[in-house]
């Protein structure tokens, strides 16, 4: 079968590489590009832990083919923990007991940064709604909910 | 699981998806979002030679409000939808209904278009294109044509699209008549699968009911128009359907029209029960 060759701009830098079609995105960060943060639980879209960025919006890295992609902003957890721009969420989780196992984790934080953005006002209820595509076998959830409703009173709080 | 191997193909107008699935027959795909096909091609429920992306299709894309016609473009994403002040404005039926369809991250790449052609039961989209009498576009080797939603869903994931077609854009006429409208969805986890739902979308003539569509999903085989209960709503005055007599004829109506269909999980006969129960709810919050 053929291999495609693709550009991405991913974690800052310029990439080009050779690939598959049929890999998708995930398997293609994680055995390509060693960058093994985002996590491959399901491969059917249900889990959420695969969690990345593509051209500033989240979605499932098992459900996009790495060249579809091609041409694309791509960004995961180590791009946005180097970027700093959720260092207070992500203290937030460490602090609340947000993580146990950790296997969800790059995930939720992907998907909770999103809201932030588009969101800053989300109610505990919003959260629970927002991050119901994200599961998390260990802390019943309750934690998590916690950390994410504490980083978004604390960026309100700053504003003013 | 993985994939098995194809072959792939990003092009940048109809013409050339047509022609691509016109050469390689029923061992083409198209994909849109992908979010329903790439799990099942990780599944290999689905094994196509060749995958033709359509997300460089520029004229599939984007929302339109023209001459009293929306028209949504089939690789719109439910996230732009959601977005749109032209669909808030004109059919905040469809604004509502976006929070129902899965999660974020799938919302962000999933598109109309993929979501009706695919045709779920359980999805949103096509209960809505029914409920708000949709008309489909469609692109084909032989020029466009133009199937009404209520016509366009035959059966478990079978649309009246052709093997050579591509859906190209939905269109919803817009009157100035007052239309009042009702969504509800039951599922385990928000974002999963529907149970059962209900749509509904009604006009109002000063608070007269008319053409009142009431559409249920996730019931059978494809979404279900309530005709039957038209009649029933039809020339009632809205602050009626709050009452209970109403409502007794109303759900009487459905679970008898409605023929519902048992999945992996609920049986039909809950279903049936469900009919009732959601159409009660819609009822009230209209009439109120």
């Amino acid at each position: 079968m053929q291999t495609t060759s693709i550009t991405m701009t991913l974690n800052g830098q310029k990439i080009h590489a050779e690939v598959e079609p049929r890999q998708h995105l995930v398997d293609f960060l994680r055995e390509d590009q060693a960058l093994t943060g985002s996590h491959l639980g399901c491969e059917q879209g249900a889990c959420g832990a695969c969690t990345v960025k593509v051209d500033g919006k989240i979605v499932r890295g098992c459900l996009v083919l790495a060249v579809q992609a091609n041409g694309s902003v791509v960004e995961t957890i180590e791009g946005i923990s180097a970027s700093g721009a959720y260092k207070d969420l992500q203290q937030a989780f460490l602090k609340m007991n947000a993580l146990q196992c950790g296997f969800c984790t790059s995930g939720m934080l992907l998907a909770a940064a999103e809201l932030i953005e588009t969101q800053p006002t989300a109610t505990r209820t919003e959260i629970r709604e927002w991050i119901s595509g994200n599961y998390c076998r260990c802390t019943g959830y309750q934690a998590i909910v916690d950390a994410i409703a504490y980083v978004l009173e604390e960026r309100q709080l700053a504003k003013k | 699981m993985k994939a098995a191997a194809f072959n792939y193909q990003r092009v940048h107008s109809i013409q050339e998806a047509l022609a691509l699935l016109a050469n390689h027959g029923d061992n083409a795909k198209l994909i849109a979002g992908g979010q329903s096909l790439l799990p099942s091609l990780n599944m290999r429920l689905s094994n196509p030679e060749i995958l033709i992306d359509l997300q460089g299709v520029a004229e599939l894309k984007g929302i339109s409000f023209e001459g009293g016609i929306v028209r949504i473009g089939a690789m719109t994403t439910h996230t732009e939808i959601q977005n749109s002040k032209i669909i808030q404005e004109q059919l905040p039926l469809l604004t509502e209904a976006v929070p129902h369809i899965a999660h974020r991250a799938i919302r962000n790449l999933g598109t109309w278009g993929g979501s009706c052609v695919l045709g779920d039961p359980a999805a949103e989209w096509p209960a809505c294109a029914v409920a708000l009498d949709a008309v489909m576009v469609i692109a084909g080797p032989k020029g466009q044509r133009k199937v009404a939603a209520k016509d366009f869903f035959l059966d478990l994931y079978t649309t009246a699209l052709e093997a050579d077609e591509i859906l190209v854009a939905s269109e919803f006429t817009i009157t100035s008549a007052k239309r009042v409208h009702y969504f509800e969805e039951l599922s385990r986890r928000h974002g999963d699968y529907a149970v059962t739902g209900l749509v509904c979308s009604m006009q109002l003539e000063q608070n007269k009911i008319t053409q009142s569509r009431v559409v249920y999903f996730s019931v059978a085989s494809i979404p279900l128009l309530a005709q039957g209960l038209q009649k029933v709503l039809d020339n009632q005055s809205i602050s009626d359907l709050a009452n209970p007599s109403l409502i007794a004829q109303a759900q009487h109506s459905v679970q008898a029209e409605i023929q519902t269909l048992s999945d992996l999980t609920n049986s039909a006969e809950m279903k049936k029960h469900l009919l009732g129960v959601l159409l009660e709810r819609a009822m009230k919050k209209l009439a109120s």
